[in-house]
């Protein structure tokens, strides 16, 4: 390991860092730090184009939830009536299809892994191993303060569809008030601070951690060849804390769409009814978008609700789940009303999701100009625990490189395509991805610009 | 007394511990006796030897052993993967992400903070610093390796304290404080592997050629994980050093001291928290207009009240493990008494329901009942597929996925009770199948609605209570009571999940002699909780391990493919 010192030199750390005096440096202000068409930042370098998926449970019902025109300009539906201030900034996939093959339907389950991992679960115990988003954050995520960060609007801690491996899911934020501290708590380097001080804790932290990691070769040195890899999974966390560490000493690049919201006071009630859950979720939302803003990850999941979702409609004796199943469909209205209420709920968040990213200026446009949303969910009629007509939306431009307002349909082709299509996007070099019927190297190319 | 000196003299932390009194308002734990002397169990089982991470509960409790139960941080570690039907178990497969090892860092940094600050420093320090804006190596080497053996679970190697000492040197003079100093060292260490990964390492037998066992320090953290769900002790550390652990004296003196702790209690409360599936309260929510008298202190205290009667009928009376489905002793509190319909006393209370009250069994609880239902109504399939794959260790099939919900879609009929609505499924051969295996004994339940409130009726029908578990027919949740404490599923359960959760991992089938051995002992000594821990920390097969086989490393990831 490089010394200390040698550490500092190479990142160029500015000095008088020492004893945590400050530096004082003569920052330009906001769009200062932008070229002169504010596309990228004042170095010439591009603004960034993060990733993020966004995960709702228990699908949709087609018959008022599908659009009958295609393309641009598609017609309102009633569930996603709430999208209509959005519906420039989306894009409604329709009619794709998470292939089971040859192994069991897994209820609730093999939709979204197959999404996220790109292969079919063989039983429930079978977790997906590698996501798309730690795929796209080993690209794209490395420089920011946090490779990935991951939320619940549920409350539920175990609400997580992103995995680093098989037994290591990432761990979702679930209290709005944790989340906050975790982002701008007093580790929090404000990117356009006028003032750079250094934080000597840092520095001392980073010192310690180089103790720490003489103690990961004695614990490997006594561990099976399977487990060292966990030994190693270790190291590499410890890894990820030194270089958060070495960030907050090195200055940060300004970044003008920054400006970090006001602390949660507090996180609300943590029950499962839509108001709470909706509650919780404008709560992680806002703060999320703002980490984007700030650069503190290029990475990042939100799930609104749960496959099987437990979501309580106040006063109606079922949650989501069991209303999918257990409720009849209306004779007249032909479609399953509770069931559509919670559908209705979700999509009412995933316009707020989208519109949260839309009010933050960023260069000549908005932070949602340069992200890519990839928004899912595990069936497609979650009443008969389809895996064809799985809707997907995306959002965003991806720095120009997508269009957006359009219906697509997939025709019932892997929705993998959409995963792919992020990748290829994200600038991984893959030819395809997935397996077996999942296996897809066709992007979606009707929403590429 | 405010001490939590582990690091003190081994006899002066035995007596300690060994004397302490038991919690005001229980009995004093078991002793051993000569009647509970037990064997080693097959000679031919091993357990397997592993790498665990550690649980957030594991974590807490090793540091309130250690510096007392007043320190305040926050330890909601992410959840293990639950395999073989316990949290505890997926500790074994678990890996640590990135933004785990984030959390532990911020945990750390709580308690470092915490231990040095003013209030703190003056009981657990052991000694002065010559100047407290300096950094004093004599002082930070007598607290760090001390306090580093209890976390490490072993005594640290020179160039570790060598180097937590400079580290601590560092950070004081830069900060020209001693104790900022010793800070920071504490936090390294609570970040670090030694301390967050279990790590059993073995050594072979020298009384049994060709055979391994866990080395010494391993076995007294295997021992002190199983029976205190908290790393062990400095009395069990010098058990381990001296050799002691290892004699057949010392071994009984050890386990016997440890069955007699105080601690017991948190490790019992932990494993049946764990095999209940407790974990699923963090979430319980009920729906308020349904259930109005239902708050987050009644789920709250719903857990506490089931724990609390597990451990006064299993640990300070020593009771039958199966008679914690009959008894209808157990406690209330001021936020439980609403919805069980009894006085409100002050705090928690000691609480018999009268003789012939359907409250008989921990299956009456709220807990169970709350919990195994919807947010708006009870549900006997949830109940009855709980029952099974908690308490008897079945695997309840998952419905398939092309089930044909019709049958209970009925929106405007004349259904009102829950028998009538789940009867529809019995009436579907595809749905038959499995709702045979749960809803006969979940039935039996419907006197308590979703938040285990008891009721007669249902939507102004009467309620029928009959069912039947396994061939055995009954009445009333009584009957369900009696017929599950006779069933032959009911101890061998807990003996699995027990033996299971003592060894780290989920049984194989190379347990099977082991588990056939402690069933039969469980069933001698009379279904006694602290007995069966005894015969498993007594047995051959809990200190032999098998060492993992050399494999290679796990399979490449799409980011090794994609770039």
């Amino acid at each position: 390991m490089d010394s200390f010192l040698t550490q500092l030199n190479r990142r160029r750390v500015l000095k008088g860092m020492l004893n945590g005096s400050a530096v004082t440096v003569a920052l330009p202000l906001l769009d200062v730090f932008l070229n002169g068409n504010g596309t990228a930042m004042a170095d010439g370098s591009p603004l960034p184009v993060r990733y993020g998926t966004w995960f709702w449970g228990l699908g949709m019902a087609s018959k008022i939830f599908v659009p009958k025109k295609y393309g641009a300009n598609w017609e309102i539906t009633e569930e996603m009536e709430a999208l209509r201030g959005v519906q420039k900034q989306i894009n409604v996939l329709t009619n794709f299809t998470a292939f089971r093959d040859t192994y069991q339907n897994l209820c609730h389950y093999t939709g979204w892994v197959i999404q996220m991992s790109g292969s079919t679960p063989a039983t429930q115990n079978d977790k997906p191993g590698e996501s798309i988003d730690i795929t796209i954050g080993n690209e794209i995520g490395r420089r920011t303060r946090f490779k990935n960060l991951t939320a619940t609007a549920t409350g539920d801690v175990r609400t997580t569809y992103s995995y680093e491996n098989q037994t290591t899911p990432t761990t979702p934020e679930w209290s709005p008030t944790q989340f906050y501290t975790r982002l701008f708590g007093p580790d929090f380097q404000d990117p356009n601070a006028a003032e750079f001080k250094p934080n000597p804790r840092a520095m001392t932290r980073k010192s310690v951690l180089s103790a720490v990691m003489d103690d990961v070769k004695r614990v490997e040195s006594r561990v099976s060849a399977e487990d060292k890899a966990r030994v190693d999974q270790y190291l590499s966390g410890l890894r990820h804390i030194e270089k958060q560490l070495d960030q907050q000493l090195t200055k940060p690049e300004p970044r003008a769409a920054c400006v970090p919201v006001k602390a949660p006071k507090e996180d609300g009630a943590m029950g499962g009814a839509a108001d709470m859950v909706s509650a919780r979720h404008r709560l992680m939302t806002d703060l999320m978008v703002m980490a984007v803003a700030c650069d503190q990850t290029r990475v990042f999941n939100m799930a609104y609700s749960a496959a099987s979702s437990s979501t309580i409609k106040p006063g109606y004796e079922k949650p989501h789940h069991t209303c999918t199943h257990e409720e009849p469909v209306d004779d007249t209205l032909g479609y399953q009303p509770n069931a559509s209420w919670f559908t209705r709920r979700a999509m009412e968040e995933w316009a707020y999701y989208v519109q949260a990213f839309s009010k933050v200026k960023e260069g000549d446009g908005t932070v949602l100009d340069n992200v890519f949303i990839h928004a899912f969910t595990d069936h497609g009629y979650a009443r008969v625990h389809s895996l064809d007509g799985m809707p997907i939306f995306t959002a965003g431009r991806a720095g120009g490189k997508l269009k957006s307002g359009l219906h697509i349909d997939g025709g019932g082709s892997p929705a993998t395509r959409v995963g792919f299509t992020a990748m290829r996007l994200m600038g991984l070099t893959n030819k395809e991805w997935g397996t077996k019927s999942n296996n897809t190297s066709k992007e979606v190319s009707e929403i590429l610009a | 007394m405010r001490v939590y000196l582990n690091f003190l003299p081994a006899v002066v932390s035995l007596a300690l511990v060994a004397c302490s009194a038991p919690p005001a308002g229980r009995a004093p734990a078991p002793q051993a006796s000569a009647k509970d002397a037990v064997g080693p169990g097959p000679m031919d089982v091993t357990s397997p030897q592993r790498l665990r991470v550690m649980s957030s509960q594991q974590y807490t409790n090793t540091l309130f052993n250690i510096f007392g139960p007043d320190l305040k941080f926050d330890t909601r570690f992410p959840p293990l993967v639950r395999t073989g039907g316990l949290l505890g178990n997926g500790g074994a497969i678990a890996g640590v992400s990135d933004s785990q090892l984030e959390q532990y860092q911020r945990t750390a940094a709580l308690v470092a903070a915490e231990v040095t600050n003013p209030t703190h420093r003056t009981f657990l320090i052991p000694c002065k610093p010559v100047d407290e804006k300096s950094a004093d190596a004599a002082c930070a080497a007598k607290f760090l390796p001390a306090i580093g053996r209890l976390l490490y679970r072993h005594p640290l190697v020179p160039e570790q304290t060598e180097a937590l000492v400079k580290e601590a040197g560092e950070a004081a003079t830069r900060f020209k404080d001693f104790y900022a100093g010793l800070a920071y060292a504490l936090e390294g260490m609570l970040i670090s592997p030694e301390m967050l990964l279990i790590a059993e390492t073995s050594e072979p037998d020298p009384k049994r050629p060709g055979h391994q066992r866990l080395d010494a320090y391993s076995f007294a953290t295997r021992l002190s994980l199983f029976l205190w769900n908290a790393g062990p002790d400095s009395t069990l550390l010098d058990a381990a050093a001296s050799g002691e652990l290892y004699t057949p004296k010392g071994r009984a003196k050890i386990v016997d001291m440890m069955l007699a702790s105080p601690r017991l209690e948190s490790g019992v409360r932990a494993f049946f928290d764990d095999m209940f599936g407790f974990d699923d309260f963090a979430t319980l929510a009920k729906d308020a207009e349904t259930y109005p008298s239902f708050t987050g202190a009644t789920a709250a205290d719903a857990r506490e009240q089931t724990l609390r009667t597990l451990v006064d009928h299993l640990v300070a009376n020593n009771g039958d493990y199966r008679d914690l489905f009959t008894t209808r002793k157990t406690f209330v509190s001021t936020a439980l008494a609403p919805i069980y319909g009894v006085p409100a006393g002050r705090g928690w209370v000691p609480y018999e329901f009268p003789e012939g009250s359907p409250r008989t069994g921990i299956l009456t609880h709220i807990s169970f009942l709350a919990v195994h239902s919807h947010p708006g109504r009870s549900s006997p399939t949830l109940r009855g597929k709980a029952l099974r794959e908690l308490l008897l260790c079945q695997q309840v099939p998952r419905p398939p996925a092309n089930v044909d919900f019709s049958a209970v879609e009925n929106p405007k009929s004349t259904i009102k009770t829950q028998r009538e609505r789940v009867n529809l499924h019995l009436a579907n051969p595809v749905c038959a199948g499995c709702h045979k295996i749960t809803d006969p004994m979940g039935l039996a339940l419907e006197n308590f609605d979703g938040s285990g409130a008891y009721r007669t009726t249902e939507r102004g029908a009467p309620i029928d209570a009959s069912g039947n578990l396994d061939g055995k027919s009954f009445t009333d949740v009584v009957g369900l009571g009696r017929a599950l404490h006779d069933h032959p599923s009911l101890p061998t359960c807990l003996v699995e999940r027990v033996y299971s959760y003592g060894s780290g991992g989920t049984a194989n089938e190379q347990s099977k002699p082991m588990l056939t051995y402690l069933n039969q002992e469980f069933a001698a000594h009379g279904y006694r909780l602290p007995s069966l821990l005894r015969t498993i920390a007594m047995s051959n097969a809990f200190s032999e391990v098998k060492p993992p086989e050399t494999r290679t490393a796990s399979v490449p990831t799409q980011s090794s493919q994609t770039k």
